[in-house]
């Protein structure tokens, strides 16, 4: 019998274990492509495409063009160094999947926040702001994905 | 998932009203029934703090996203921790009516 409820008890722990929500990454603008193909590959095309998430994208960003450090670069984005670097890792291995299996690249929505920003449908021209809830960014009007970002220094 | 308009009057035909703290009433468009709600705005005339009462009210309403002419900046920080849209539209004489067909 106490075997049985030590059983239960374990059980019952095991259940409560919910994965830990993730910090939205910050990030200041999102990239300004849908997408890259590759070129001159004469093949067969892999269907799978890769999916560079915005904050991949960010974190190639600040470290490699804006020529940042891993310390600098997480102060930023709101996330600590480790979960940083975890991201830079995963986006550098996404591109070089992408370069050698000759794959294109698609930038996705991913888990990020533009804090103070308001975008701007190049469609209906209705001003909104994403919120973490927002599956991908688009129009929440016309679901139209080209939109643009207004800083919020020059919004009114 | 429900949608909050800001509205002069309390019908369909009205037009959206451009303030968002101190617009005459909400118009809460509920996306699964499909049904509309109006709830007069008791903060219209309020002397102070009205974004952030009015703020208030949208998360006790259960609001997904807000669509008006303008956020002040306090209302527009509450809703951003709260992760609720908030959608600007430019006031070109559109009635709540047609709002909802934008976006249905």
């Amino acid at each position: 019998m106490r075997i049985f409820s030590l059983f239960l008890s374990f059980n019952n722990q095991k259940q409560k274990k919910v994965p830990r929500r993730k910090q939205p990454r910050k990030i200041v603008e999102p990239p300004r492509f849908m997408g890259f193909e590759p070129n001159g590959f004469h093949g067969k095309k892999p269907v799978e495409e890769v999916d560079l998430l915005y904050e991949e994208y960010e974190a190639i960003k600040l470290a490699d063009y804006d020529g940042m450090s891993h310390q600098q670069a997480c102060v930023l984005m709101g996330i600590s160094r480790p979960t940083f670097a975890r991201i830079y890792e995963s986006a550098r291995q996404k591109i070089a999947k992408a370069l050698v299996e000759v794959r294109s690249i698609r930038s996705v929505y991913g888990n990020v926040c533009m804090e103070n920003n308001w975008f701007k449908c190049s469609r209906c021209h209705n001003r909104f702001t994403l919120t973490g809830r927002q599956s991908a960014a688009e129009c929440p009007i016309c679901k139209s994905t080209n939109i643009e970002t207004l800083h919020s220094n020059n919004q009114n | 998932m429900k949608t909050i308009i800001t509205s002069t009057e309390n019908n369909l035909e009205a037009q959206m009203d451009l303030r968002f703290g101190r617009c005459a009433w909400f118009c809460l468009y509920d996306h699964d029934a499909g049904q509309t709600e109006f709830i007069e705005n008791e903060f219209k005339d309020a002397r102070g703090g009205a974004g952030t009462k009015v703020a208030e009210l949208m998360l006790t309403l259960g609001a997904d996203r807000i669509i008006s002419g303008d956020f002040g900046p306090k209302a527009k920080e509450m809703m951003d921790k709260f992760n609720i849209q908030l959608i600007k539209m430019d006031g070109d004489h559109k009635t709540i009516k047609e709002i909802i067909a934008l976006f249905k």
